[in-house]
């Protein structure tokens, strides 16, 4: 039997694959890897793109990434995968929509909270148990 | 019987009440049960991801990144992970009480505090209480997305970068079992390095292209994915807390009904009573 090697591949929402495999082929920044058991040390960002790997009986699986990093420690070789295609101008506007999303909150200042429809149910609310008293004590007095 | 007509009306109401928070009761059970899935789905990617930052802690690296670094504080920022609907106890109440308390203590220290609000009822809290919100989302349904709460992060990682927060925490809920949760801060950054022994050795990786740019992203990732973390556990606690909600809420109810039929019965006995005996008085009379 081959030699392999623990092999995770995880993002933050789930986890891909976890297990034995012989060689794991990614696409770092740098160009293609392929790792085997008993590569040194290794941290680098993945492209987006196929990460192939190899299992322990030779069964090849395909899981595509868009982009991460590929870590290698003596005993393990683990893909952190990103779950959204990643560019700094993309991460910009995410960043500006969530302030103007709070400057909008501040300005509007409780517009997605009804006050007057709450008012309108405590009136209610107030009203039924004010009626239920009432026949209480009508009751009790007789 | 006008007394009967009236009770009878609030039986009714008190019935449909009822029907509804038992249903949202069955509708959290089934939710709860899937956000507990997610958040063990995503909890081997932060942890991972904590592995090799810790290595890369300890590891010696020609380079510390400032997201390592201990610095004088003067300002810190708070995510504040809420629910976006309400009906779930006191869930996001108590979350804020500790909120508005740690914000004391902070400014007590003389340390101002910037807040990013995550759920739409924080939104609503920030409206009331005051404070500075530099970055909110909401509405981000049942099951999140790492990619929609990006951009609130990095609010806050910019803030960090150009030194306007020098401390960056997290609030949410914590999810203890489905009968308890409870609200609890975490330290974002600095990060703290892992004390792990069996890595104090000295050895680094090799780096392509350079440590510099690795742990940028790194740590960028790793604080989103703790925000991430952070916001599938409280959408777990707000589906628990909902469900314990509506099982008591459904539980007023039934005794409420029981309650109310009784009254209903003896208004009935007293009606029929007085007919009886104004009839028998009025033969009596004849």
């Amino acid at each position: 039997m081959a030699i392999t090697v623990h092999c995770d591949i995880v993002s933050a929402e789930e986890n891909l694959f976890s297990g034995l495999v012989e060689r794991v082929v990614a696409s770092g920044v740098l160009g293609d890897l392929g790792i085997e058991p008993g590569h040194a040390a290794l941290l680098t960002p993945l492209k987006p793109g196929p990460v192939r790997i190899v299992k322990q009986n030779g069964e090849e699986e395909i899981v595509y990434v868009s982009g991460g990093y590929l870590e290698v420690q003596p005993n393990t070789v683990t893909v952190l995968a990103d779950t959204a295609v990643r560019a700094s101008d993309i991460d910009e506007a995410a960043a500006l929509e969530a302030k103007k999303h709070a400057e909008q909150a501040i300005e509007n200042q409780g517009a997605d909270f009804d006050y007057s429809r709450a008012l309108t149910q405590l009136a209610e609310a107030a009203a039924q148990l004010r009626t239920i008293q009432q026949i209480r004590e009508k009751l009790g007095k007789r | 019987m006008a007394v009967g007509k009236e009770i009878k009306e609030q039986i009714t109401s008190v019935k449909s009440t009822q029907k509804i928070t038992s249903a949202m009761e069955k509708v959290a059970v089934s939710k709860m049960r899937r956000a507990q899935l997610r958040m063990q789905e995503s909890r081997p990617y932060a942890d991972k991801i904590r592995d090799v930052i810790g290595h890369l802690a300890n590891a010696t690296s020609e380079y510390r990144h400032r997201y390592l670094q201990d610095r004088e504080i003067k300002r810190v920022g708070y995510i504040v992970v809420s629910s976006d609907r309400g009906l779930c106890g006191g869930l996001n109440n108590n979350l804020f009480k500790r909120v508005a308390q740690q914000s004391k203590e902070w400014k007590n220290k003389s340390v101002e505090v910037d807040f990013c609000a995550i759920g739409s009822k924080a939104g609503l809290f920030f409206n009331s209480f005051g404070g500075n919100v530099v970055a909110s989302q909401s509405h981000l349904g049942d099951a999140p997305e790492l990619a929609s709460l990006i951009g609130a992060v990095k609010v806050m990682l910019d803030a960090f970068d150009n030194g306007q927060i020098d401390r960056l925490y997290i609030m949410h809920n914590r999810f203890v079992n489905t009968m308890t949760q409870s609200p609890e801060a975490v330290q974002l950054l600095p990060l703290k390095a892992q004390q792990d022994d069996s890595l104090k050795h000295h050895w680094d990786y090799i780096y392509e292209p350079d440590a510099k740019e690795i742990l940028e992203g790194l740590l960028v990732r790793y604080v989103e994915s703790q925000v991430y973390q952070g916001v599938i556990e409280n959408n777990a606690c707000e589906q628990a807390a909902r469900m314990l909600a509506m099982k008591n809420a459904t539980d007023n109810a039934g005794g409420m009904i029981k309650e109310l039929n009784l009254l209903y019965n003896k208004a009935r006995q007293a009606a029929i009573t007085q007919e009886i005996s104004e009839i028998v008085s009025g033969a009596a009379a004849v």
